[in-house]
């Protein structure tokens, strides 16, 4: 273990782990952004409505991202109306391509995530809700999303630590995050282990705050909703 | 069909057949041996087993792969200098077939652990009461039983797989993902050539879901069920 090296590019990696989670949240908070409403369009009893959200989670969660990011960033390049597209600015850089790309796979997984905490729900709530005379926007706003978003709570944590996990893929497509800092580290040095061991070590840490941040979180909204055992 | 490159892309998606297929053979391997140390009462199993559920689970698998393929590579040079074998080149089918086999095989251990701990103890004990030996108990009662409970772990987790083994192109392995790169730099036509992949990738999960729908019929054939 040469330990000089990896104090020495401590600095990368720190800029990594900024590169990395900036990734993370972002493609997060995009995905929920769009997922919710998809997830409410998902329950709707209309197949002109479900299906296509159906479609599209399905194609997502059954291909690889890592094809999903190429599609994006080596594949439409291939038409010269992209290309003379105002778009092209954004298109070409590595950074919006990964967080679309990242986007548009977390999205369609906490859709399905959603879309199940909210068919968990027990049938007789929205049965009690009615017959309070609620109208179905205020029986969704009150007694299915809070119930929903917690209930969804387990499933999503998972969904969060995969997706971290996830985001390495976009030093791939050549991005200075976590990854990209170790091979960075590794092919100025050739000291494999130091380099790869060292973000190894950060993504575990990186793992461990979320999954207890998603542990409290379960313990204050979702343990009074769990039957006591 | 696609430009001439229809072959090479098929050639690409057996292999990546083949290094899922060989990666589950290990994961199982690695599973049921992860959950029987899991599940048992030495505190000398359980630990080590607990250690590496935990660790492999929060590292993502592309840093893992790096690891084993750049870091076997330095290894294998440091033994071939020291016995004199010359240079050795690590294969990149071995590194990610151990890799992938090495991180699922800690999903399959919480899979195995929670589906033993779903058959009732009623099972156990009632086996034990007619005199079968731990492992008769094991071999008879629980394994079969726990398998009905695995499956949709295993489903879900070969599913994941299916799609991990893409990042083995990274490390130069022809697979699927690596033939479509290849025909997509050659014929500049990247979107066709990943649409196709795609195609390809969707394939596999699709036939897998169907595959393991029909075996949880079967597995769970004389089990009741409840209609609400």
């Amino acid at each position: 273990m040469d330990v000089d090296v990896i104090i020495e590019s401590l600095p990368l990696y720190g800029q990594g782990a900024l590169v990395t989670l900036a990734l993370l949240v972002l493609s997060l908070g995009i995905g929920l952004l769009f997922a919710l409403p998809l997830a409410m369009l998902r329950s709707l009893p209309s197949p002109w409505v479900w299906r296509p959200i159906w479609a599209y989670t399905y194609v997502i969660r059954g291909t690889p991202m890592l094809l999903q990011l190429f599609l994006l960033y080596y594949g439409l390049a291939q038409f010269e109306a992209v290309r003379e597209s105002v778009f092209w600015p954004w298109l070409r850089s590595a950074w919006f391509c990964s967080v679309a790309a990242f986007a548009i796979n977390t999205c369609a997984y906490t859709t399905e995530i959603l879309h199940g905490a909210m068919r968990s729900l027990p049938g007789g709530e929205i049965e009690a809700a009615k017959a309070l005379g609620m109208s179905r926007w205020v029986t969704f706003r009150r007694i299915v999303l809070p119930s929903a978003f917690r209930r969804a709570l387990p499933a999503y944590g998972n969904e969060v630590v995969l997706m971290l996990h996830g985001t390495s893929l976009a030093s791939v497509v050549t991005l200075y995050d976590l990854t990209g800092a170790a091979r960075e580290v590794n092919s100025r040095y050739y000291l494999p282990f130091e380099a790869f061991i060292t973000a190894g070590v950060c993504y575990l840490l990186i793992t461990f705050v979320l999954v207890a941040m998603f542990r409290a979180a379960e313990k204050r909204w979702l343990q009074p909703l769990t039957a006591r055992s | 069909m696609l430009l001439g490159y229809g072959a090479s892309l098929l050639e690409g998606a057996a292999l990546t057949l083949v290094v899922a297929m060989a990666s589950l053979a290990i994961a199982l391997a690695l599973g049921l041996l992860g959950a029987i140390a899991k599940l048992s009462r030495l505190r000398l199993l359980r630990w080590p087993a607990e250690a590496y559920t935990t660790l492999i689970r929060a590292v993502p698998d592309l840093v893992m792969m790096l690891t084993v393929f750049y870091g076997g590579q330095l290894l294998v040079n440091q033994l071939g200098d020291h016995f004199g074998w010359g240079f050795i080149d690590i294969d990149p089918f071995i590194a990610g077939v151990l890799t992938i086999g090495f991180i699922f095989g800690a999903y399959f251990t919480e899979v195995f652990r929670g589906a033993v701990l779903a058959v009732p103890p009623g099972q156990r004990e009632a086996a034990l009461a007619f005199g079968m030996t731990s492992r008769q108990v094991l071999t008879r009662v629980v394994g079969p039983q726990m398998l009905r409970h695995a499956l949709p772990g295993l489903s879900n987790n070969w599913l994941v797989m299916i799609k991990s083994t893409a990042i083995v192109s990274v490390i130069g392995l022809s697979d699927l993902m690596n033939r479509a790169s290849q025909a997509a730099g050659a014929t500049r036509e990247p979107f066709l050539f990943y649409l196709a992949a795609g195609g390809i990738y969707l394939a596999f999960t699709s036939l897998s879901e169907l595959g393991f729908a029909w075996l949880q019929r079967r597995l769970g054939v004389g089990t009741r069920r409840v209609q609400m």
